[in-house]
């Protein structure tokens, strides 16, 4: 009696399991075959690309049928099926990219962009110290800082409050980027444009969210606030501020991925010759795609790290938020 | 009286005033010390002789708010619209591609979302991605689209339309699928005790109940297409399109020119997203919304 759903789970875990573990194996075996022992181009190549492609898309359908019962086998499943994906992506991308011959001017294969990547990282570094270390963090800094000190300004005047919203909400919706040259024209070639043109990015997003945040509290919450006769200030900071919190940790984030494009984009107006949009829209010129990816991959290491930095400050400082607590 | 001031209006008239006067002033204070060099060099001034310099500079640092004003009068209603010194010609040229990129920005992202919200594999491997991609600078990627298109010989509207795609598929999808996945399990079930097969649960509970969502996702994605379009028109050399003349007016120092790009920009982008506004008041009333 009891034995019975024990030798089910059994039957039911290890089936799938073995399965899923041969068919890996193999997928793996023949990929890296199909990588080292297969002529350059030829229908070969992309022959072998679609069998790989197959296997391993049905991989990936066997593994998101499965429903561990433990937390941490979800967990680690939920981060195993998007790599696998993003990796059998790449392979597909370098197979079909070498197989058919594409020009690397085109499109590059994965493996020419991870060469030149490894072979330029001094170059990417200065890029990254230019355009990241000192244009989109000083703009960052000033911009989420300055649209939170004017949200807590207006705050003190509902009339300012009621006038002030509409426009932050149209002025997030404008091309702000467009300012770029007229930045570039009065801050110069080196980076304090580029934070200038961040500022302003940053500044309006930040200003609507927390304006937004420091109404969330419930006038409830506030009315107990007041039997407690708390100043303005006491309310603010034990009340409305943490209260806040998720909203401008949406600010935050979403200011993250603006500072990066605005920096770059404005490099596109005139820079020094360093900085992450510079070498984008040179080595462009010089039809060096490569190097472009190489450069784009820096730019997403950066902009998905910031983001889940950030993310990560967020679960530590709203722990007690339903959306964190629940997990 | 009061009771405007507890609407919209006037504030945002005051607050709209209080830019005007700061900017007229912040004219004044940048384009001093260029302007009254020249008036020196002329002779004696007196300081209004001085404001009025500042004020009517040919190459301001700082153009005052009128002077945006009469240059976008003079590029768009004194010129024919065909010509490529209107200010509309480029304005077309941008909003075509940001349309086209648009539209099928919006049907791919509705398509991903549906197949996120049918398959469990692509919604465990694919929304991820698209999750992450939308922490990524993509817009980075636009220049090499354009050249690589160009070597290819695609040019003109596509390359453009193209990054406007990229750009505003990410926010329908996002917004799609959670609207998609908004109807409660009640519904669900009662749609199941109807017998509905997928599709018909998709076409009568979903599809209605993911509208709000959509139009979100929508005004976001149509000011990404926007972005984008500009943005496309950079790295071709300035041939026309609203980013041309930005870029064209950098070059050449064109301070009015650069600020009337701007606004005309701005004015596109906030009609666009009340447009998409506008559809989003029909379609939920026809829903039974009420105001």
């Amino acid at each position: 009696m009891s034995e019975a759903p024990l030798a089910q789970a059994l039957a039911g875990k290890s089936s799938p399991g073995t399965r899923i573990g041969s068919l890996a194996l193999l997928t793996v075996l023949f990929a890296l075959w199909a990588f080292v022992s297969l002529p350059e181009g030829g229908w070969l190549l992309v022959l072998a690309a679609l069998a790989f492609w197959t296997s391993a898309l049905r991989l990936t359908v066997l593994l998101s049928a499965l429903e561990p019962q433990s937390k941490a086998a979800r967990r680690g499943l939920s981060v195993a099926i998007p790599v696998l994906f993003g990796l059998t992506f790449l392979f597909l991308w370098e197979f079909v990219v070498r197989g058919l011959d594409v020009p690397s001017v085109l499109l590059p294969p994965p493996s020419a962009i991870a060469a030149t990547f490894a072979a330029s990282t001094g170059l990417l570094w200065a890029d990254f110290v230019q355009t990241f270390l000192k244009a989109v963090l000083a703009g960052y800094a000033i911009g989420c800082g300055a649209g939170f000190l004017t949200a807590l300004l207006v705050d003190r005047s509902p009339f300012l409050k009621r006038g002030l919203l509409p426009i932050g909400n149209l002025v997030s919706a404008l091309p702000i980027v467009g300012v770029a040259p007229i930045m570039v024209m009065w801050f110069g070639f080196d980076w304090p444009s580029k934070a200038a043109v961040v500022i302003i990015m940053t500044f309006f997003p930040m200003l609507v969210n927390t304006v937004a945040g420091l109404n969330a509290s419930s006038a409830m919450e506030r009315d107990l606030m007041r039997t407690y006769a708390a100043s303005h200030g006491q309310t603010l900071t034990k009340l409305r501020l943490p209260a806040a919190m998720p909203f401008i940790f949406n600010a935050l984030k979403i200011n993250a991925t603006l500072a990066l494009i605005g920096a770059i984009v404005a490099e596109f107006f005139g820079t020094p010759i360093v900085g992450m949009g510079f070498r984008i829209s040179a080595e462009i010129g010089r039809m060096n795609t490569a190097m472009v990816w190489a450069e784009i991959t820096v730019a997403a290491l950066v902009g998905s790290l910031s983001y889940g930095l950030i993310a990560l400050i967020e679960r530590r400082a709203t722990f007690w938020h339903p959306s964190i607590r629940r997990g | 009286m009061k009771r405007r001031a507890a609407g919209r209006t006037l504030p945002v008239l005051t607050v709209c005033a209080a830019i005007l006067v700061l900017w007229y002033l912040a004219a004044i204070g940048m384009n001093w010390a260029t302007e009254t060099d020249k008036l020196v060099r002329a002779g004696d001034y007196s300081v209004t002789d001085a404001i009025a310099a500042t004020w009517s500079a040919r190459r301001p640092v700082l153009p005052a708010p009128h002077q945006i004003v009469a240059e976008l009068w003079k590029t768009t209603v004194d010129v024919k619209p065909t010509s490529p010194r209107s200010l509309l010609f480029h304005a077309w040229v941008t909003l075509s591609s940001t349309l086209l990129g648009f539209v099928f920005g919006s049907i791919l992202g509705i398509l991903i979302a549906v197949g996120i919200l049918f398959s469990r594999t692509l919604d465990k491997a694919l929304m991820p991605w698209v999750v992450i991609s939308q922490t990524i600078p993509i817009l980075a990627i636009a220049p090499m689209i354009i050249v690589v298109l160009n070597s290819i010989g695609v040019q003109g509207l596509l390359p453009k339309a193209f990054i406007s795609t990229y750009l505003s598929f990410f926010p329908v999808t996002v917004g799609m699928v959670k609207g998609l996945r908004a109807p409660d399990r009640m519904l669900t079930d009662l749609m199941h005790t109807y017998s509905a097969s997928p599709l018909q649960t998709l076409m009568k509970l979903r599809f209605p109940a993911s509208l709000p969502f959509l139009f979100t996702g929508m005004k976001v994605g149509v000011a990404a297409a926007l972005v984008g379009a500009i943005v496309g028109e950079l790295p071709t050399g300035a041939v026309a399109g609203l980013g041309a003349r930005l870029l064209a007016g950098s070059y050449y120092g064109q301070t009015i020119q650069i600020w009337s790009a701007l606004v005309m920009a701005s004015l596109m982008a906030a009609v666009l997203v009340w447009l998409v506004g506008l559809c989003e008041k029909a379609a939920l009333k026809r829903q039974g919304a009420r105001p």
